[in-house]
C-alpha cells in the first residue's frame, strides 16, 4: 500500500470525531494512523488508561472497529484470549477470517503493571501487535511517575521542592526488554515522524507472531507545553536523540532516522514545564545529555 | 438410557472435570496450574496431546492472565473454561467482576482450598467464599459424580443465564479421591451442551455485525443500571439452574437435586446445613441415630450463588434447630458466610428455627468422632450469636 498522506487521510475508518482526548494529545494521532494503515479492521484490545477513557464513555464510542477493554494490566493476556478464540472459531468454521488483534496500552499499563502479561503473551507466541502509547507517566490518574518517566522529570509523585528534584531514576528500556524475548519485529517510533510510524505499523501488522511498537506520544498536561506544539515537541525528542527511531527485525537493528546534526537535548527540555527546574542547573542538563548520549551509544553499538 | 450412560469408571474429581471438558470440547481453555486443581489442566492437556479434543489451550503465566484470556476469548464469542484454586482464585479476583459485569458465560472449576497465611494447600471454602459477591453462579459438588455432572450442567446454565459459573469441588476430598462415576457417552454430552450459545458479543464477526465496543467506561448515569441488570440476571439464574437441572436429569436419566438435597428431614427436630462433600460424612455418622433433642436431618446446598433462600426456608420449615457448618470464616464475628446467609434467609419468618453456626475443617482439618459428638450436643444448647469453632481447644 502506498503511504501517501493524502490517500491515507481518505481512508474511512479513523477514530471518530468526538473523542475526549486533551487538546495537544499525541494518542489520537497514533490511533488514527493505525486505523488508516491496517489493511483489514483489526480487533483492538485496550488497557485501562487515557485512550480507553477518552474514546468510550458509555453510550458513546469513537471506535469504528471491534474494541474490547478488560482491565489495566491485562491487555496482552486479553488479546491472547481473543487471538486463541479467533483461531478456534476459524478452525471450526464459525468465522470466515481471522482478524489481526492489536493490544494498545499506555506506559503504565505496559512498562509497569502490565509487563508480566505482555511478557507472557509474547513468550506464548500469539499473533498480535502490542502498541505502547508512551507518554512517560500515569497521565490518566494525574501525572504520576512511571518506569518510562525520564530522570529529572517533575510528576506529582516526584515533585520539585526544597528537597525534591523530580524523578531520580533513569527510565526502563522496555523496547530492549521486548527484543530480548526474541520477537520478529519491534520498533520505537514517534507521532512526529508519521511516515516512519506508518511503515512500522505496516511491518508490525504484516509480521506473524507477536510484534511490538513503542510510540512516543507527548502529553500536554503531563509535559506542560502549548497544545499546538504537540508535533514539534515529539520531533525534538527525536532530533535530540532523546527518543531514537529504530527497529529490530529478525534480530537486525536499524536506525530509521538519523538526526544530522543532533540537537542538544536542552532544545527539547526547555520546551516543557516538567523540566523547567533543571534549566537553571547546568550540571543537571549536562547529566541529562550524558544519559541521552550513553543510550544512543549503546543503541548504535547494536547496529549491523 | 443405554445409549446415554457409556460406562461406570473410577475417576478422581479432577479427572472427572477434565473428562467433562474433553466431551464438551470447548473452543478455548486458558489456565495456570495450582494445587489442588492442577490435574484438571494436566489431564486436559493430555487429551489435547492425544488428539481427543480440539480446544485452543492458552497456558498463561498467571491466574490473572488466565481469567483475562478467558474474558477476551469469551467476548470474542468462544465457549471458554478454566480451573483454579485458592491463591489463584484470589489472584483472579479483579477480573471475576469484569467477567460477570460483561455477562460472559465462562465456566470455571474450583478445587476449593484454604487461603494464606499461613500457607496451606488443603481443602476448605475460604477461596470460593472470597468470590461470593463477584456475580458468579456458584455450584458445589457433593461427590465426584456431581463434579462431573455439574461441569456439564454449568455450560448450559452459564450460556442461558448469561453469567459466569464456578463449579466447586472440595480440594483433595473430591479433587483427588477416586470414586465410581457414571460416564455419559460423548455424543450425549455434546447433544446436551449443543452448539455454543456464545456471549452474544461478536468481536470477530466482521461481516454484518459492525464495530462493537465492549467494556467501555460508564459514568454514574449508567453504571448502576448495569449492576442492577446483573443482579436481575442472578435472580433469573435460580430459575435457569432449576430448569437446566430438570433438563439434565431428563437427558441423562439422573437425579441431580435442584439447589439443595435434604435427607432425613421427615420427623426431624433439627437439621445440619452445609456445602460439599462433608454432607456424606455427617449423614453416615448421624444415620439411624437420634440426639437427646430428637432426630437430625441433613441439608446440603448445591447452589450457593445465587442464594436459594426460598428452597432453604422450605427445607427448614419444620425443624426447630439448625446447625450450619461453614468451611470458611467471614471474620466478622458473626460466623461464616453460609451461616450468615441462612440466618438472613430465615429472618422475618413467623417461627424461624434457631441457628448455630459452626466453623470447621479449615485448611483440611478433619472431622473427628468427638467433633460429631459436639455437633449433636449443639442441638441441645442455647444458640450463640457468634460462631463455634469445631475441633479447636477453646471452641
Amino acid at each position: 500500500m502506498s503511504l501517501n498522506l493524502r490517500e491515507l487521510s481518505k481512508r474511512s475508518q479513523g477514530l471518530a470525531p468526538g473523542h475526549r482526548a486533551c487538546a495537544g494529545c499525541g494518542i489520537p494521532v497514533l490511533v488514527r494512523l493505525l486505523l488508516a494503515v491496517a489493511p483489514d479492521p483489526p480487533v483492538v484490545v485496550n488497557a485501562t488508561g487515557c485512550l480507553e477513557v477518552v474514546s468510550t464513555i458509555y453510550p458513546y464510542s469513537a471506535w469504528p472497529v471491534p474494541w474490547l477493554h478488560n482491565a489495566f494490566e491485562n491487555a496482552a493476556a486479553t488479546a491472547s484470549g481473543v487471538e486463541a478464540a479467533a483461531r478456534a472459531l476459524f478452525a471450526r468454521g464459525r468465522i470466515r477470517r481471522v482478524p489481526k488483534v492489536v493490544a494498545i496500552g499506555g506506559d503504565g499499563g505496559t512498562y509497569d503493571i502490565g509487563l508480566q502479561s505482555l511478557s507472557g503473551a509474547i513468550e506464548r507466541g500469539h499473533d498480535f501487535l502490542y502498541i505502547c502509547y508512551n507518554n512517560e507517566g500515569y497521565m490518566n490518574t494525574g501525572i504520576q511517575r512511571s518506569s518510562a518517566t525520564p530522570p529529572g522529570a517533575r510528576t506529582t509523585t516526584t515533585p520539585v521542592g526544597a528537597h525534591g528534584r523530580g524523578k531520580l531514576e533513569p527510565r526502563k528500556d522496555l523496547t530492549e526488554i521486548v527484543v530480548a524475548h526474541g520477537v520478529r519485529y519491534a520498533a520505537q517510533a514517534s507521532i512526529s515522524h508519521w511516515g516512519d510510524l506508518a511503515k512500522k505499523l505496516q511491518k508490525a501488522l504484516a509480521t506473524p507472531g507477536p510484534t511490538f511498537l513503542n510510540v512516543l506520544t507527548p502529553c500536554q498536561p503531563g509535559w506542560d507545553y502549548p497544545p499546538e506544539d504537540l508535533v514539534e515537541i515529539a520531533r525534538l525528542a527525536v532530533e535530540t536523540r532523546y527518543w531514537p527511531l529504530y527497529e529490530v527485525a529478525d534480530g537486525r537493528y536499524r536506525l530509521t532516522f538519523t538526526p544530522r546534526p543532533p540537537l542538544p537535548v536542552r532544545a527539547w527540555l526547555e520546551r516543557q514545564g516538567r523540566f523547567r527546574h533543571l534549566l537553571d542547573d547546568p550540571e543537571a542538563v549536562e547529566r541529562f545529555q550524558a544519559w541521552v548520549d550513553a543510550n544512543w551509544d549503546r543503541l548504535t553499538a547494536r547496529l549491523k | 438410557m443405554s445409549t446415554v450412560v457409556a460406562r461406570r469408571q473410577g475417576l478422581t474429581g479432577n479427572d472427572a472435570v477434565a473428562l467433562a471438558w474433553r466431551q464438551i470440547n470447548p473452543d478455548v481453555v486458558a489456565a495456570y496450574p495450582i494445587t489442588p486443581s492442577t490435574q484438571v489442566v494436566e489431564r486436559f492437556a493430555r487429551y489435547l496431546a492425544d488428539g481427543e479434543a480440539t480446544t485452543e489451550f492458552v497456558p498463561t503465566e498467571s491466574e490473572h492472565s488466565a481469567i483475562s484470556a478467558c474474558v477476551g476469548a469469551s467476548a470474542a464469542g468462544a465457549r471458554v473454561m478454566t480451573a483454579t484454586s485458592s491463591q489463584g482464585l484470589a489472584l483472579m479476583h479483579e477480573v471475576l467482576y469484569i467477567a460477570s459485569g460483561l455477562r460472559l458465560p465462562i465456566v470455571m472449576a474450583v478445587a476449593t482450598r484454604a487461603l494464606s497465611a499461613p500457607l496451606n494447600i488443603h481443602g476448605d471454602h475460604s477461596d470460593v467464599m472470597g468470590s461470593r459477591d463477584a456475580g458468579w453462579v456458584q455450584l458445589y459438588a457433593g461427590t465426584v459424580q456431581e463434579a462431573y455432572d455439574l461441569s456439564i450442567l454449568a455450560v448450559r446454565v452459564a450460556e442461558r443465564a448469561r453469567v459466569p459459573v464456578m463449579v466447586c469441588l472440595d480440594g483433595f476430598t473430591l479433587s483427588h479421591s477416586l470414586e465410581p462415576v457414571l460416564v455419559y457417552a460423548d455424543d450425549a454430552v455434546r447433544a446436551f451442551v449443543g452448539e455454543a450459545r456464545t456471549s452474544g458479543y461478536r468481536l470477530l464477526d466482521g461481516e454484518g455485525a459492525g464495530p462493537l465496543t465492549v467494556g467501555p467506561l460508564a459514568l454514574p448515569d449508567a453504571y448502576m443500571d448495569f449492576r442492577r441488570a446483573l443482579a436481575n440476571a442472578m435472580g433469573r439464574a435460580l430459575e435457569v439452574i432449576a430448569g437446566e437441572t430438570a433438563a439434565f436429569n431428563a437427558h441423562f436419566g439422573r437425579d441431580l437435586p435442584v439447589h439443595l438435597e435434604a435427607s432425613g428431614l421427615e420427623e426431624a427436630d433439627g437439621a445440619l446445613l452445609l456445602l460439599g462433600s462433608t454432607a456424606d460424612v455427617v449423614r453416615e455418622a448421624l444415620a439411624g441415630r437420634s440426639s437427646a433433642s430428637g432426630r437430625i436431618g441433613v441439608v446440603r446446598l448445591l447452589t450457593f450463588r445465587p442464594f436459594p433462600a426460598e428452597a432453604v426456608r422450605q427445607a427448614l420449615s419444620h425443624v426447630a434447630r439448625v446447625v450450619v457448618m461453614d468451611r470458611a470464616d467471614s471474620l466478622s464475628t458473626l460466623g461464616g458466610p453460609l451461616g450468615i446467609e441462612v440466618r438472613a434467609a430465615l429472618y422475618g419468618q413467623a417461627f424461624p428455627p434457631a441457628v448455630t453456626d459452626v466453623i470447621y475443617g479449615l485448611g483440611g482439618r478433619e472431622l473427628r468422632a468427638r467433633d460429631l459428638e459436639r455437633l449433636r450436643a449443639l442441638f441441645q444448647e442455647e444458640p450463640v450469636p457468634g460462631p463455634v469453632y469445631l475441633g479447636v481447644e477453646d471452641g
